[in-house]
């Protein structure tokens, strides 16, 4: 009964964000603050991850070709499959739901605490609308993220093959152009924007419905944390079931 | 003017408030005090139109809230500043930008006009140079001054205050009361504020609702407060040493 409840609270929240607008000069500010803070600031570890785990990826595909009769070009191939199809949509928003949703719920959240919300609400201003879609609108730009985290993953793994030597950087490139599908690209990206709107959404819920003070404030991060991981999962295996099978 | 008819508010089996009959004057400072969990901030917050309530009515100059349309209760909305308990500044804005806020949303004058409104306030308050400090780097009473600035900036027809001078020392709690005080009377705003600090009632209670219980036990003014019978109302008074002390002095003198 409490997950419907949630659940209902959670959509009507939704609804009520694209309700009321606030002025664009002030919303035009709000957006690019939000860009600046879940974007730009989430770059250095998006790319300092995707190239290790690429690399990772590279050297652990190596390894386990044991057998002459497999090409070696399958380690790019796989490499490019595992953090196109995977790695860089799903485990990346994994990672920022950790990053960014822990962030805007601990900032909303805190804007309960100290009636920040309530300072918003008693002007007359939609609170939802001014707090939340801006943070929506900033994580359209999600997909450029995860472009970054898609060419260092697989740069990284290039860069540990080649200098791992476990096979020359021509073999690698003709493993990561073999079998090329541009609908792989064109999944990624739509699996991406669906998970850019549930971390922007789901942990705002968490912070703006939070009841209590400072530790509360940790506890919703934490919760926001669980169910944004959890419902990617979920939402991943039903995308991947639709579009690819 | 601001009349509560029948004022009744529950969460759950709890009623907090059960019936509030009272009137909230123009120009004036009116004082809602009672012991902590007497529901208090509950009225407020009802008068505020943060919470919605079971029955009767709130009626801003004659104008019933709950039954405006909601343009009617933005433009409505437009027309009320309230400072709260915590002062509620936007952490991530500075004082300037905190003040200039109202006036960014709610009007169309430009960036010039918005800022000697900005600057004639602050100087008000006695914030003049403070503009670039973000909230975190100023006092409480410094954040308090802020938090008036920004309720009085879009020059509204109703104050609430919430406790204003909670947390600060006597000393800048009588100037932050003097300060609310004076802006009500400058700009003839109805003015409502919720305290359980008797300074604040000695100060400034032009009007006086007390409450208990979630009923207005008493209502009178900074003159009749000490001189009422009302047995509740002179256990909440004389509650602290000071005031006792006074009384017995008092009572030996005369």
């Amino acid at each position: 009964m409490l997950y419907l409840h949630s659940l209902g609270a959670y959509f009507l929240m939704i609804f009520e964000m694209f309700r009321k607008p606030t002025k664009w000069k002030v919303m035009k500010q709000l957006v690019l603050k939000d860009i600046d803070d879940l974007i730009i600031g989430s770059i250095g570890i998006v790319a300092f991850i995707s190239f290790f785990v690429g690399g990772v990826i590279s050297i652990q595909t190596a390894l386990n070709i044991d057998s002459p009769l497999i090409p070696k070009y399958l380690v790019g191939f796989a490499t490019r499959q595992s953090i196109l199809l995977e790695f860089a949509p799903t485990f990346m928003s994994i990672i920022m739901a950790g990053k960014v949703g822990s962030f805007i719920t601990s900032s909303i959240g805190t804007m309960r605490v100290t009636e920040q919300i309530d300072a918003l609400e008693v002007m007359g201003i939609n609170s939802l609308n001014y707090l939340v879609f801006p943070k929506f609108i900033a994580l359209l730009l999600y997909p450029f993220v995860i472009s970054i985290a898609m060419f260092l993953g697989i740069l990284g793994g290039m860069a540990a093959c080649v200098f791992g030597g476990f096979s020359s950087l021509e073999v690698y490139v003709t493993g990561i152009q073999t079998d090329f599908e541009t609908f792989h690209v064109i999944y990624a990206f739509i699996k991406t924007l669906t998970f850019a709107f549930l971390l922007a959404t789901i942990p705002s819920y968490h912070g703006y419905y939070m009841k209590g003070g400072a530790l509360e404030v940790g506890k919703a991060s934490t919760t926001s944390f669980v169910w944004t991981s959890v419902t990617i999962i979920i939402l991943n295996f039903f995308l991947t079931q639709m579009l690819l099978s | 003017m601001i009349e509560v008819t029948n004022l009744q508010k529950s969460f759950g089996d709890v009623k907090v408030l059960k019936g509030i009959n009272t009137t909230f004057h123009k120009g004036k400072t009116n004082l809602i005090i009672g012991q902590s969990g007497s529901g208090k901030t509950v009225f407020l917050k009802c008068l505020l139109g943060l919470f919605d309530y079971e029955e009767g009515s709130i009626a801003y100059d004659g104008k019933i809230f709950s039954k405006l349309s909601e343009a009617e209760k933005r433009n409505m909305r437009a027309e009320i500043g309230m400072v709260f308990q915590g002062s509620a500044l936007f952490d991530s804005m500075t004082i300037e930008q905190n003040v200039m806020f109202p006036l960014q949303m709610f009007t169309k004058q430009s960036k010039s006009e918005m800022r000697d409104r900005v600057d004639f306030v602050l100087k008000r308050v006695n914030l003049d140079g403070a503009h670039k400090k973000m909230p975190s780097e100023a006092s409480g009473g410094m954040q308090k001054r802020v938090a008036i600035a920004r309720a009085i900036v879009n020059k509204p027809k109703y104050l609430f205050c919430d406790e204003p001078n909670s947390g600060l020392d006597p000393k800048t709690a009588i100037v932050i009361d003097n300060l609310i005080q004076e802006i009500t009377d400058e700009y003839q705003i109805t003015t409502v504020m919720n305290s359980h600090d008797m300074n604040s009632v000695m100060e400034i209670g032009e009007k006086i609702v007390f409450l208990r219980n979630g009923l207005k036990a008493w209502e009178g003014s900074k003159d009749t407060i000490f001189k009422t019978d009302n047995e509740v109302v002179t256990d909440f008074v004389y509650s602290s040493n000071l005031f006792k002390k006074v009384r017995k002095m008092y009572n030996e003198e005369h």
